[in-house]
């Protein structure tokens, strides 16, 4: 492990110059304690056929947080800290006498540069994006992922195609008129499913509204999603809340309030009762790419970097807030940057990869565990359906566009393949899945009428 | 917007898709899309934006996806749109008209029905209009971009279906003077927005028993209308008010206030306010139905007033 230091320690001296201008680090802090491992993983000939996987995540995990104290020695700028490093580090740079010198402001200690040096607002390239599943459901080579048991898988793919076919007779319940409003998934069911696979029944769940896997996942029965869309009298919110407005106290997912992000700043409460508690758990809350606009947003993760809160942000980028483009929401590149504008570690994933998806969750939920910090997620993916049952997003996006995420790029398709191609699924089991799952929701939709 | 180009529209979803109950329908293919402009989804930094723009020259219109969400708001409506006018000494005017559907829906839930108009009435130095005919939405409207004051303009989720022939010359209504709907000699039924609909249904069943209700739109629920108002006590004696906002610090709490101190002489029974439920709306259709005051609460009202 020395060596590793040695070695780190050289490249984050080649590293500092860059850092005292700040521009967009052009290797972001996992990236960088990768690529030390995928050496060392080299040259030890780990690697399989399907690519190089782990056992568990705890192989990361070591690399990471030794990566991560690192991280933190030249990243954050605790005055002691940042003091040791200017002063301990040799260096025969022309900026040599500029980088000696540090002003003791408050926040920290920063060395002085005579070059005004704007901050580019955007980097070069964009922050890459996690992906495990190529579109044919081969895991890409080099790649290195916890691999998931035949049992979890089969049980993750059988719950989104449950979801998949839940959302699509609801909806249609709700043109029938049986149900007054319904909002669907679809597109992003293997963000739904995938983390709810890698999170514990302990975790605590704040949603925005487009996250019923979790509850699907957690054991939650058709009945019980049926009840509360009808509002019956088994329905536990007693009828007071709008369909899809699930809400659980047992199964730890608190009841959905639709406006926007207000859960965020909730998430910081809940994982300080979490830290008091000392409990081996976290907080998940959830919101969308139109949710990062508000106030709350802000407010939210500032205040859980801040605390040391335990949270786990996950951000749904679907491209979409009903007709509201990402365009037209935010000139950033993405969610996953304005992690670092707050001191949270982030990570961006491709959401319609399941594999992808539980990974980093299971990763990043050790980290906030562990380091007791909050960590950003943002998960890339499409919204295939309209907005709610009360939107035609035909009228503002292509509907090519829409068929091509809806077909091509679907991730129950890529995760099927993954699943068959490792001999745990058939054609058989798939037909008979999918019928029984109907005339279940059917049987059960028409079972709630009796409790209204 | 064609006559006076300083005029312009703020909201989510406002442009292309139309808003999202296509009140903006149309707007921005004809009038572009700064003018008729769709914000990310930040109540209160598009309200602070328009109280910007208004104290620059321009003349915006802000639309809330729906009433609720301008709690987000609620600083910049309190703090800037309503004071900036005075703390300014008069130098500058905050010339906004804020806007959105308000009101119990059908089973939107609680909360997407909220009832605004009871916790903004203490805002100092905002107009609060509520319009509820076809005939008086557009009047109201109109009048409210013409005002120099930051004019709050409610509409009810349940009236966008409504369709009725106006005039086709122009005409712009009083933001301060409240609708006659029913003479009448008997009782005093004051009222706004979508409860004006079921007061003038319990009215068919009480004429049918003999009573004679003189049924007023108070319309402007920051000032009262009390010369409309007060006439009408002097003529009945009796005042009865419905409204759908809560009991408690409601809009016909202030009201039953306002008459008591002006008109108490002339009242010949205790003023009785028919409010919504002091309860978060729930969603089921049964419940939701018992919190709002529904046409035989207001028969059953009447006939004990005028006792």
């Amino acid at each position: 492990m020395a060596i590793w230091l040695s070695r780190s320690k050289k490249i984050a001296h080649l590293l500092k110059p860059k850092i005292a201008y700040f521009p967009q680090p052009k290797i972001a802090p996992s990236e960088f304690s990768y690529k030390i491992y995928e050496n060392h993983v080299n040259s030890s000939s780990f690697g399989t056929l399907s690519g190089e996987n782990i056992r568990s995540p705890h192989v990361f995990l070591d690399n990471s947080a030794t990566m991560s104290a690192l991280n933190r020695q030249w990243r954050r700028t605790e005055s002691t800290r940042a003091g040791e490093q200017v002063e301990t580090v040799p260096y025969s740079d022309d900026n040599y006498e500029d980088e000696n010198q540090a002003l003791d402001f408050p926040g920290g200690r920063v060395s002085f540069t005579h070059e005004m040096k704007f901050i580019s607002e955007a980097a070069d390239k964009r922050i890459p994006c996690y992906r495990v599943l190529s579109d044919d459901g081969y895991p890409i080579a080099g790649s290195r992922f916890e691999q998931v048991d035949k049992e979890t898988a089969v049980k993750m793919y059988k719950s989104m195609v449950t979801l998949q076919i839940m959302d699509n007779i609801f909806y249609e319940a709700q043109r029938q008129g049986r149900i007054s409003f319904y909002l669907t998934s679809t597109g992003e069911e293997a963000i739904n499913i995938a983390t709810a696979a890698a999170l514990t029944s302990d975790d605590v769940i704040l949603p925005q509204y487009r996250e019923p896997g979790i509850l699907l996942w957690r054991g939650f029965t058709l009945q019980e999603f049926a009840n509360q869309c009808f509002g019956n009298s088994a329905d536990y919110g007693k009828g007071k809340q709008m369909p899809i407005h699930y809400g659980s106290n047992k199964h730890n997912f608190f009841t959905i309030s639709s406006p926007i992000a207000t859960q965020l700043p909730q998430a910081a409460g809940v994982a300080y009762s979490l830290k008091m508690d000392k409990k081996e758990a976290c907080v998940v809350a959830f919101t969308g790419d139109g949710g990062t606009s508000e106030g709350d947003f802000h407010a939210g993760l500032n205040f859980a970097a801040v605390m040391d809160a335990p949270v786990l942000f996950i951000c749904r980028n679907n491209g979409w807030a009903i007709s509201t483009p990402i365009s037209e929401q935010f000139r950033s590149d993405g969610v996953v940057v304005k992690g670092q504008a707050y001191g949270i570690r982030s990570i961006r994933v491709d959401g319609n990869d399941a594999l992808a998806v539980y990974n980093t969750i299971r990763a990043a939920r050790e980290m906030v565990i562990h380091e007791q910090k909050p960590v950003l997620v943002e998960a890339l993916s499409y919204r295939v359906g309209h907005h709610s049952t009360s939107d035609d997003s035909t009228k503002y996006r292509p509907v090519d566009e829409i068929e091509h995420w809806k077909t091509a790029r679907n991730p129950l398709a890529r995760f099927r393949k993954w699943v068959h191609k490792n001999g745990w699924w058939t054609d058989d089991e798939e037909s008979e899945l999918r019928g029984s799952i109907r005339k279940q929701v059917k049987y059960f939709i028409n079972a709630a009428y009796f409790f209204l | 917007m064609d006559r006076d180009p300083r005029v312009c529209v703020f909201g989510e979803d406002v442009g292309h898709y139309g808003g999202s109950y296509k009140v903006t329908k149309g707007l921005a293919e004809k009038y572009g899309d700064l003018r008729v402009l769709d914000t990310p989804i930040a109540e209160n930094s598009f309200t602070g934006m328009g109280v910007g723009a208004a104290m620059t020259g321009l003349r915006p219109v802000i639309e809330g996806m729906n009433m609720g969400f301008l709690l987000l708001a609620f600083n910049q409506i309190s703090d800037n749109c309503g004071m900036l006018h005075y703390t300014s000494g008069g130098q500058f005017t905050i010339p906004t008209v804020i806007r959105g559907p308000g009101g119990v829906g059908r089973q939107l839930g609680a909360e997407h029905s909220q009832r605004l108009e009871s916790y903004f009435q203490s805002i100092p130095g905002i107009q609060l209009v509520a319009c509820s005919t076809v005939y008086n939405a557009k009047g109201l409207m109109k009048a409210a971009i013409r005002s120099e004051n930051p004019v709050v303009l409610f509409e009810h989720v349940l009236l966008y279906n409504l369709k009725e022939r106006i005039p086709d010359e122009e005409y712009v209504l009083s933001l301060e003077e409240a609708e006659m709907v029913r003479p009448g000699e008997h009782i005093t039924i004051l009222t706004y927005s979508r409860m004006r609909y079921h007061v003038m249904q319990a009215a068919k069943t009480l004429v049918n028993k003999g009573y004679d209700p003189e049924v007023i739109d108070i319309r402007s629920l920051k000032p009262f209308d009390l010369y409309t108002i007060g006439n009408s006590v002097k003529k009945t004696h009796r005042v009865l008010i419905v409204e759908e906002c809560m009991r408690t610090g409601g809009i016909g709490a202030s009201l039953t206030a306002a008459i008591n101190e002006n008109f108490h002489d002339y009242l010949d029974a205790p003023i009785v306010c028919l409010s919504s439920q002091d309860v978060p709306t729930p969603y089921a259709g049964t419940l939701e139905e018992w919190t709002v005051v529904q046409p035989p609460q207001i028969v059953a009202a009447v006939e004990n007033l005028c006792q």
